[in-house]
């Protein structure tokens, strides 16, 4: 459909070059590409160049001077802390977006359910742990998690509980920085969620009570079903994103205590930019693109099953 | 036995009052139409039996029991909506099956009804699609599928038809009530059209600004409304209203149009007409049908005059004109052959045995 060419009277009994490059910049198919070029552009420049770079960053020596091929994968695979990095990336992210998802579901139902007037500001009051750059609101989170001057150390030694190491202990830590995570990103959640409760049709739920449907059957027969593709994508984005999570991490526990809090991103800054080895980092954080498109191969499929259904 | 009963049945959206009072007996296995224009609450009336809406006062009983609190789904209803509200991610099946299933029917049972359901409305084969794969006219009939297996007590219709092209329209009224003379249930519809009103019911509901206007019979409404409101709504082309006034010379009754045109008023209504002489106002409403071309031969309470006609509409097996008294536009309704033209002069016979005197300071048929 693309290239139907758009018809012109006159170009059929043009002469040579100038007639067929006039004709070349009719097609609908060249404005496309010459409408999408900038576009392009920028995602060669700023995606492309970048992932071939790092590829190509991946098959040298730690001193860039030699090409050693895989030699740099081979060492990851060998090594311990390497493993225990894919175990934590891979429990940071999953649980984390399970909780998001979850917590963004719960509370896009009480938002969907406050009356219209009150629910702008519901909403704007929700976005903000979203809206503030996530460096700065974990700086305080930073100070909430302090073992000696906290404020929840203080509010637990007030019920006579003993102060918790909340990063200084491998558990603790792990569960810090998967708690600020989701309180950064269950937002998203919501206010994805939110928007696709609205466009459920009331009547499937008028047709779903008069079929004798209770409260939670609506939710399983009727709202996961018409949402299921936006938590499918909603899901998937957000995995992408928490699995290549840099910040909070960085700015909590900047990987601490002993390596157990750190995930791809981080432990690739730490090898490559503190440790020196870039192709080592580069390496490492390589790692994550097969197994995030695995995952997006999944999802997307599904959705397209979905897709031809709705 | 399911007989629905209104009883002063009141809907307040905070302050605004969407239906203010109605009454309504419908009886078992009858076949009720609520009609009205946008707004006049016949919706909200509907919602309110099937438990989607609070009422705000009053009660409603299904089948002898008062139902106010009672949830939907225990109400033993079924509901078509106006964009048919099925599941789009389940087959038809599924979907006429859901009420069943979350009911714990036995899984023969279930199978055994949707295919009694689907041989009824002739959508066995496509059981197995889905939703997205049906033309409007097939999720319609799916709709009233998922109604009828349920067999419930009731079935509401909620302007089912008006997402339809008008000619599958039709042919889906004539399919409603062939499903209801199968499947016998009291059955309480709801549509602005008044075609499908007529055509669909046992007893017509008009209603208007929350009230109802009239209940009756399909003819009897047409025949003799007792509102103007009624006399205007039924009927296409609507009945014209002209202003009148009522005259009384040696013991008859005329109705005084304009200067140059009155009407005689047939001898059967003058006791009732009388006491209204001298009135002024007084509208004379005569249906387009009862104004037709001068007939051959004489006829009784026919009464000719001449107009001008302003604009005649030729459809085929009739040509509607147009012409003005006392600036009142008036549309009659003549045969094609009797030479209608636009601008032409036309002599014409109004039927006054069917005319109806209408006092336009109550809305009142008189």
């Amino acid at each position: 459909m693309a290239d139907i060419a758009v018809p012109r009277a006159g170009t059929a009994v043009g002469a040579g070059g100038r007639a067929s490059l006039h004709r070349l910049m009719q097609r609908k198919s060249t404005i496309a590409f010459l409408m999408a070029l900038p576009l392009i552009l920028v995602i060669s420049l700023l995606v492309a160049y970048p992932a071939f770079y790092s590829i190509y960053l991946a098959t040298l020596n730690k001193s860039m001077e030699r090409f050693v091929g895989l030699g740099n994968f081979s060492f990851l695979f060998g090594r311990e802390t390497f493993w225990l990095v894919v175990k934590q990336s891979c429990i940071f992210a999953i649980t984390a977006v399970i909780f998001k998802a979850l917590i963004g579901f719960v509370v896009a139902h009480f938002v969907h359910n406050i009356p219209a007037k009150g629910q702008r500001k519901w909403r704007g009051m929700l976005l903000v742990p979203w809206v503030i750059p996530p460096a700065m609101s974990t700086l305080a989170w930073l100070w909430l998690f302090d073992p000696s001057y906290s404020a929840f150390n203080w509010i637990l030694a007030i019920f006579g509980i003993d102060p918790v190491p909340w990063t200084g202990n491998a558990h603790w830590a792990r569960f810090a920085v998967i708690l600020v995570n989701i309180w950064v990103g269950a937002p998203f959640f919501m206010i994805m969620y939110l928007a696709a409760l609205k466009s459920v049709p009331e009547q499937l739920y008028e047709a779903a009570a008069i079929d004798g449907a209770t409260w939670w059957q609506r939710i399983w027969y009727v709202t996961l079903p018409m949402m299921r593709n936006i938590i499918a994508i909603t899901a998937l984005f957000s995995l992408i994103v928490t699995f290549a999570n840099f910040d909070i991490v960085r700015v909590l526990t900047a990987g601490g205590p002993l390596d157990y809090t750190h995930i791809f991103a981080t432990w690739a800054f730490r090898v490559g930019i503190e440790s020196g080895d870039i192709p080592l980092g580069a390496s490492v954080s390589l790692f994550m693109v097969p197994i995030l498109a695995v995952a997006a191969w999944f999802i997307l499929r599904d959705i397209n099953q979905r897709g031809n259904e709705a | 036995m399911a007989q629905v009963t209104l009883r002063k049945v009141v809907k307040m959206y905070d302050e605004t009052p969407a239906v203010r009072g109605i009454d309504l007996d419908i009886a078992d296995k009858e076949f009720i139409v609520l009609v009205g224009p946008s707004g006049c609450g016949k919706s909200t009336t509907l919602r309110m039996i099937a438990g989607l809406e609070e009422i705000t006062g009053g009660e409603i009983a299904i089948g002898g029991d008062v139902v106010n609190d009672v949830p939907p789904k225990d109400r033993d209803i079924a509901m078509v909506f106006q964009n048919y509200a099925l599941y789009p991610h389940m087959s038809v099946f599924e979907n006429m099956s859901f009420g069943l299933r979350l009911k714990k029917v036995a899984r023969d049972e279930i199978r055994r009804r949707v295919n009694d359901a689907a041989r009824i409305l002739d959508i066995t084969e496509l059981l197995e699609r889905k939703p997205k794969q049906l033309s409007g006219g097939q999720r319609q009939r799916v709709a009233m599928g998922r109604a009828i297996v349920r067999d419930p007590k009731v079935f509401l219709f909620d302007e089912p038809l008006s997402n339809l092209d008008a000619k599958l329209r039709v042919q889906m009224r004539t399919e409603i009530k062939k499903v209801h003379q199968k499947v016998r249930t009291t059955t309480v519809y709801v549509t602005h059209d008044q075609i499908e009103a007529m055509t669909l019911a046992d007893r017509v509901v008009v209603m208007n600004g929350g009230v109802i206007e009239q209940v009756g019979a399909p003819n009897d409404l047409y025949h003799t409304p007792q509102t103007k409101f009624v006399a205007g709504f039924i009927g296409s082309p609507a009945m014209n209203f002209i202003a009148c006034r009522l005259e009384e010379a040696a013991g008859a009754l005329r109705a005084r149009l304009s200067d140059t045109l009155s009407l005689p008023v047939p001898a059967s209504r003058t006791a009732r007409y009388k006491p209204h002489v001298g009135k002024s106002s007084l509208l004379v409403g005569l249906r387009p049908e009862h104004i037709r071309e001068e007939p051959r031969h004489p006829e009784p309470d026919l009464h000719l005059f001449e107009v001008m006609l302003d604009v005649t509409e030729p459809m085929g097996m009739e040509t509607l004109v147009y012409f003005t008294i006392e600036g009142t536009e008036i549309c009659g309704r003549v045969n094609p052959n009797a030479g209608a033209a636009d601008g032409a002069k036309m002599r014409l016979a109004a039927e006054l045995a069917n005319m109806h005197l209408i006092d336009d300071s109550t809305g009142k048929v008189l």
